[in-house]
């Protein structure tokens, strides 16, 4: 085969010369147009309700999931409309934000119901390399008035890029770097590899003395990151970013050292000190300050992640919970009030491309070099909202719950019942209305027994009986033999209470609980299903097996700022018609509390058996 | 290798025939088609490319651009721009280490300079095998533009082409700049802050050109993306690394008696007041050795014979090191040339008072 294929080059040699094609050229080339040709139908033209101009999407499950920029959803407010490569347009609802990291989730709806959406598939953004081919697909200048997107082809410049924020809100850590033309209009569309997956979500570019067209540096947020907020967005949530309560800096000898530390931070109970050595974070050996903002950009809060750091030569890996960058009310603050700044001007579709006719500006401050792509200015400069926006389509209003803190609150009603229903069918600890009793051996020795009930609990140990009420001040030790009372503050009888509390009122009945999204546990594989009750004052977080919807761990905080109570329930097995835990593993801090192997659960007194 | 046994079969003849065919075809197909890919040509480059952090920070004037490691030992081949106008040159290089750096010297005519700094063992370019490209020829350009790799984090990669090599300075007074020698356009925008004294390398990773600095087209406004070719570099380096084009502050021997000053040329500088002054022209004296040569007001003095001047004290140290009865050779930027002069006293000013 190689040998005809020589012989063929060599004869096409002598009679056209340089007219022909080598066959690898057109054999890439073919390739190319297939890629773009099955990539371009996920792709979207996102217009606000009045059908003014928002930018680029991309959708990401064949229900109709898709992926935008925050700064292109927000100005089309709850419910926009998505132009396909078909020539439809579909109406979408949003579904979740993440404003500091300018990502979005909505959803398109079929009109016959049927959810069967051309989509993307995802890649892996950590496989990314300078040089590789890179596809930019979207709706620059608008000019696809038949949502054809439009393709321009590059290199990957650079990847793992800091950008700093703009303004105070958009931070893009750990993006991509294409020479892909990236304009405005692209704003929230793919970035494709050259297979066709989505490795990123295009949002920014370095602007300079041209105005706001491409100089040939545009950045998409990695696909990655996107990964690691995907489950906070499908609940409807407005996500924050993650901070570790300290900064970093170069010390006179290049590295990278801690610069500035809360005293109430995570990190700080971890052990990390002013002047440490940052060796690791989230996996990725750290040598810039730029490298720890790439690693921390990546997360929402409240994930728990590795870090390694050095003193005096010795090092030290811990697990860090990352608290959040905005308070509740900055954050719900700053994704409302981006509103009251006038938007950017959204110009009618068969318009002027906008930003061919601007004048290079003489405007170099650095903060305007990095930009999130608005959409071109035209002439007349920016204008107000133009006057009120039609009403919800009924589709939209179906699935939109209106509620302060959340993108859409009935996304998160839907997962948290999800995960709730899943749970039920697994374990069925719902019918048990009647007071729990679990009891068993004690890993070194002695035994326990529990008892949890309405009022409270208490635990039987060799130590002794310790009781707690609800309604208590949630500050209780429970002494074992040979820990140190300390060891959990707000301790184990709390958590047991809330697990059977939410087993037993259910999401609704339980106080406040609301889903959280996705996050990672320690010792488990992939994320797991995270809901969060609040109750007397404390916050407890319920960690679920996506898969068979088992309780997997608790983590009860009675305060901010101070480690939780966790108890992880692991060796489940069959008792009767439930599915148990054989195990529950108590931590506080870096200390384990006990380990108490389950001999008995049983979910009704012996009061009640006699009824 | 199917091919090969089958080629040893066929008659002498055609073999022959084949043969130069096949040369033909390698020939056509250009340098790069050694299948190096487009990940090998970037590692190869990668290694020599410098980042510069200097003087800047005001609006469109940014305090950063690249540079190419073009010997072991340290020399950086880099554009002669305001952000070598300090003492406090930093380079960091793509492993991370930072260094100070020092201006060795700069060609004002080519707007290149050398910079060295205290290493040894460095992956570099050799300049003696850049290589010459044609239009067409697909490029990559590695920089630091905006400034966005830090530490040892990887330059920026564009891709494009060479559209065209043509000469700068079609029409005097275009272009922002003194230099008027051939260029490569490029379709990659490399126009940009920062780009300035990177790296132009073709498809197998060669070096084959420097980024130039951000040039605007006086009479349409538009910028233009263009590396100067390596072989109108390499004398400059050369000399630079001969001691020429230097701004060294010059040794106390060798001053003769009777040196030159500005009073006795007939040029008045404008007020030495910050550090780097730059030494403008800020009149003529009628009559005078510096009036008669042709001299004129908003001449920028550049060079004194081969000696680098950016400063008005530094011209003023220069010119005492030339004897008041040598002529003296100057160069100045006027406008966008290079002119250079030469002064000579005339019989009564030598036989005057000092």
């Amino acid at each position: 085969m190689r040998a005809a294929i020589g012989i063929y080059l060599l004869l096409a040699a002598t009679s056209t010369a340089l007219a022909d094609v080598d066959p690898a050229v057109l054999e890439a080339e073919a390739r190319r147009i297939a890629v773009i040709d099955r990539a371009k139908d996920s792709v979207l033209a996102v217009f606000s309700a009045d059908g003014k101009g928002g930018g680029s999407g991309v959708v990401i499950s064949p229900d109709g999931y898709a992926l935008t920029n925050f700064h292109v959803a927000k100005p089309c407010g709850n419910a926009m409309k998505c132009g396909m490569a078909d020539g439809n347009v579909y109406d979408a609802v949003i579904v979740g934000v993440d404003p500091t990291g300018d990502v979005a989730l909505v959803k398109l709806f079929a009109p016959d119901g049927n959810g069967d959406f051309p989509h993307a598939e995802l890649g892996d953004s950590d496989d990314v390399r300078l040089g590789d081919g890179a596809l930019v697909m979207g709706n620059p200048f608008l000019l696809a008035s038949d949502f054809q997107p439009t393709v321009t082809y590059g290199i990957i410049s650079g990847v793992h890029r800091y950008q700093y924020p703009a303004g105070t809100l958009l931070e893009y850590a750990d993006c991509i770097q294409t020479d892909a033309s990236i304009n405005p209009g692209n704003s929230g569309g793919p970035l494709f590899n050259a297979a066709g997956r989505l490795i990123g979500i295009n949002g920014r570019a370095s602007f300079d003395k041209r105005g706001r067209v491409n100089v040939g540096v545009g950045y998409a947020i990695s696909i990655n990151q996107i990964r690691n907020f995907l489950g906070c967005l499908h609940g409807g949530r407005i996500v924050d970013h993650a901070s570790l309560g300290a900064t970093v800096g170069f010390d006179g000898e290049g590295r990278v050292v801690v610069i500035d530390i809360l005293e109430d931070s995570d990190a700080y109970r971890r052990g990390l000190r002013y002047d440490d050595e940052i060796v690791s974070f989230g996996g990725r050996p750290i040598t810039t300050p730029n490298g720890f903002k790439n690693v921390l950009g990546i997360y929402p809060k409240g994930w728990r992640v590795p870090l390694s750091f050095r003193r005096g030569g010795r090092r030290y890996d811990v697990l860090v919970r990352l608290a959040g960058v905005h308070s509740e009310g900055e954050l719900i603050e700053k994704t409302l009030g981006r509103s009251a700044r006038p938007p950017m001007p959204i110009p009618e579709p068969d318009g002027e491309p906008g930003g061919e006719g601007e004048r290079p500006r003489g405007d170099h401050s650095p903060k305007d070099r990095q930009q999130p792509i608005p959409m071109p200015g035209g002439k007349r400069g920016p204008q107000p909202p133009s006057g009120k926006q039609p009403p919800m389509p009924a589709v939209v209003q179906k699935h939109f719950e209106e509620r302060r803190g959340y993108a859409n609150f009935y996304f998160n009603r839907l997962h948290r019942k999800r995960v709730w229903d899943a749970w039920a069918a697994s374990g069925s600890l719902a019918q048990a209305a009647d007071d729990w009793t679990i009891a068993g051996p004690l890993e070194g020795g002695g035994r326990f027994r529990c008892e949890i009930g309405d009022g409270g609990a208490a635990i039987d140990l060799p130590a002794g009986r310790t009781e707690w009420k609800a309604g208590e001040e949630l500050g209780e030790a429970t002494r074992l033999p040979g820990q140190r009372p300390e060891a959990v503050r707000g301790g184990f009888l709390p958590a047991l209470y809330l697990w059977r509390r939410l087993a037993v009122e259910g999401p609704e009945g339980f106080g406040e609980v609301y889903y959280l999204g996705t996050a990672p546990l320690a010792d488990v594989d992939g994320l797991s299903d995270v809901l969060v009750g609040l109750h007397a004052g404390a916050e407890c977080w319920f960690f679920f097996a996506p898969d068979d919807g088992r309780l997997l761990a608790l983590e009860m905080f009675a305060e901010e700022n101070a480690d939780p109570c966790e108890v992880l329930l692991s060796e489940y097995r069959q008792v009767g018609e439930s599915t148990l835990p054989g195990r529950m593993e108590v931590r506080g801090g870096d200390d384990l509390y006990g380990v108490f192997q389950v001999e008995q659960f049983d979910l009704e007194t012996e009061k009640s058996a006699g009824r | 290798m199917v091919m090969l046994k089958r080629y040893h079969r066929l008659p002498k003849s055609f073999r022959l025939r084949l043969g130069v065919l096949a040369a033909a075809v390698l020939a056509a197909a250009g340098p790069a088609c050694a299948a190096v890919s487009v990940y090998e040509a970037i590692d190869r480059a990668q290694p020599a490319i410098v980042k510069i952090y200097g003087a800047g920070g005001l609006r469109g004037l940014e305090p950063y651009q690249s540079g190419l490691l073009v010997s072991a030992d340290g020399h950086v081949l880099t554009v002669f721009s305001y952000v070598l106008d300090t003492d406090a040159i930093a380079a960091t290089l793509a492993d991370g280490r930072r260094f100070e750096a020092r201006l060795l010297g700069a060609d004002p005519r080519l707007e290149v300079a050398v910079l060295k700094i205290d290493a040894a063992d460095l992956p570099h370019f050799d300049l003696q095998r850049a290589v010459e490209l044609e239009a067409g020829a697909r490029v990559l350009a590695l920089s630091n533009l905006f400034g966005v790799a830090t530490g040892d984090e990887p330059a920026s990669v564009q891709h494009g082409f060479v559209s065209v090599k043509t000469r700068l300075q079609a029409r005097r007074g275009v272009f922002e700049t003194t230099y008027d020698g051939p260029v490569y356009v490029l379709d990659a925008v490399t126009n940009n802050p920062g780009a300035a004294g990177g790296a132009l390398v073709a498809r197998g990773g060669e070096l084959a050109g420097m980024l130039g600095k951000e040039l605007r087209n006086a009479r349409n406004n538009t910028w233009l993306n263009y590396a100067i070719p390596i072989s109108e570099l390499r004398e400059s380096v050369e000399a630079i690394g001969a001691g020429g084009f230097v701004a060294r502050p010059a040794e106390p021997e060798g001053k003769p008696a009777r040196g030159w000053t500005l009073a006795r040329l007939g040029i008045v500088a404008v007020p030495d007041v910050v550090e780097w002054t730059p030494p403008y022209v800020d009149s003529v004296r009628p009559g005078s050795p510096a009036a008669r040569a042709g001299l004129r007001p908003d001449d920028l003095v550049v060079l004194v014979g081969d000696r680098l001047i950016r400063s008005c004290k530094a011209l003023n140290e220069a010119l005492e090191h030339v004897d008041c009865e040598d002529p003296l050779n100057l160069t100045v930027q006027r406008e966008q040339e290079l002119v250079e002069f030469v002064l000579e006293a005339s019989n009564e000013e030598n036989s005057g008072q000092p």
